[in-house]
């Protein structure tokens, strides 16, 4: 029995130990934002907060989230009401297909919060490890420096 | 795919961990950053995951009061990257801890972990060699030297676990140089090249050069040390440094490639550590 704190909701679960914790999201609690890529930390789409910091949704069971609190991107904005990171992707056009984009914000949260992202180049370092098949990586960039310039401001 | 079915216990002390382990197919599991995909690959199918990161005091950063460091194995890859005293002591550690993976990767990866599983393309492992660590473990104190018996494997016995790594203070007017290639940033390393040069007067007192991912293990490179005894050395080293490598071809790299690589990052990462020893670089 797991009992995890998710989008600030606290429930209690009886999960498989080979259960990941983005399987549980979305298969055991419905949260069906949280993407599942390559299942092997490498395309980033599953990235989830875990206890505030950004991880693997794949690369972790969700019997080791025991305890924890979880944010997915559904815990941002809402299509009315959309998280400033979000409105950040709406305006520069920083998402073709979508499936990326729930690990791109998350990863972005996280970035925001930890790096003071001065320059392109780090920016693109921090987004390295979440992949766009569309490849839309330049308009990606240009809505996190207008979060970070926001951030900076506030 | 999903990782094949195992038990779990989150073991609460090292005591309950290391019995668990007493079962033949139990592996340990601490960060999960290599063993889960390895897992959601099956390439591996443990009867139970020992999860080591509820065991309390093996999450710690600190200085040994002689310019050293102590370091607890269940430490996050992030907490290193963002350690002052790591920065301010091991500024070659901070240097390699940047090309550490993703963020998301470095806020779960542990340094124990790392080690342990002992990917010759990582950066941990080779730095452990460069900076003499003594690793910790249950049963003894294993020197980085005798610590990586090959591609993946280490010397530790299969209920042993890692808990602290020290690393001894490097001696004083010590320049370093971290020089990495991947072919794309947080990638494994085609090939990386880590050095330390210390002087006394206008003498080399040590220098020491390891190199990543270009061996089935992270690799000391004495003859290409010896050879530095002074900065006109450097090419010499370089060209050692070279000659001493066997890395593999593979379809990211030819071996050739590598091995050029290999001594062009020794030079850099010599010529880096040669000018910060005398302070002409910060």
């Amino acid at each position: 029995m797991i009992r995890v704190t998710v989008n600030g909701v606290t429930s209690e679960h009886e999960v498989e130990a080979r259960l990941l914790l983005a399987d549980f999201l979305r298969h055991s609690l419905g949260l069906t934002g949280t993407h599942v890529g390559c299942e092997q930390g490498v395309c980033g789409a599953c990235t989830v907060l875990l206890n505030g910091d950004s991880v693997r949704a794949c690369l972790c069971f969700a019997v080791q989230a025991d305890g924890g609190e979880i944010e997915t991107v559904e815990s941002l904005g809402t299509v009315d009401d959309l998280h400033p990171l979000q409105k950040a992707f709406q305006e520069h056009h920083a998402l073709q297909c979508g499936f990326c984009t729930p690990g791109m914000l998350m990863t972005g949260i996280d970035l925001l919060r930890k790096y003071p992202l001065a320059t392109d180049a780090e920016i693109r370092e921090g987004l390295s490890g979440n992949l766009c098949r569309c490849t839309g990586y330049e308009h990606l960039v240009q809505a996190i420096r207008s979060a970070v310039e926001a951030r900076n401001e506030s | 795919m999903k990782p094949p079915a195992f038990e779990y216990l989150a073991a609460t002390s090292l005591e309950q961990a290391v019995a668990a382990l007493a079962d033949d197919e139990a592996k340990v599991l601490a960060g999960g950053q290599s063993l889960v995909p390895m897992l959601n690959f099956r390439l591996l199918a443990p009867s139970i995951l020992v999860d080591i990161t509820r065991i309390p005091g093996l999450d710690f950063v600190e200085g040994d009061g002689d310019g050293g460091l102590r370091i607890g194995a269940l430490t996050r890859h992030y907490t290193l990257e963002t350690s002052a005293l790591v920065q301010t002591d091991f500024p070659v550690l901070s240097a390699a801890m940047n090309h550490v993976a993703h963020l998301a990767i470095r806020n779960r990866g542990t340094i124990g972990g790392s080690l342990c599983h002992g990917d010759p393309a990582a950066e941990l492992p080779g730095l452990a060699l460069l900076l003499n660590a003594q690793l910790k473990t249950t049963q003894r104190t294993i020197a980085a030297t005798d610590f990586f018996a090959s591609a993946l494997s280490t010397i530790l016995a299969e209920d042993e676990i890692l808990t602290e790594i020290t690393l001894p203070a490097l001696p004083p007017r010590t320049g370093w140089g971290f020089e990495e290639f991947a072919r794309r940033s947080g990638d494994f390393a085609l090939a990386a090249v880590g050095a330390t040069v210390s002087l006394s007067g206008e003498e080399v007192s040590e220098a020491r050069i390891v190199v990543i991912g270009a061996h089935d293990t992270p690799l000391r490179l004495s003859a290409a040390e010896a050879l530095l005894t002074s900065r006109s050395g450097i090419a010499a080293a370089a060209k050692a440094a070279q000659d001493q490598v066997s890395p593999s071809d593979d379809l990211h790299g030819s071996a050739d490639y590598r091995r050029h690589l290999v001594g062009v990052l020794t030079r850099r990462a010599l010529t880096a550590a040669w000018q910060r020893a005398e302070g002409s670089a910060p």
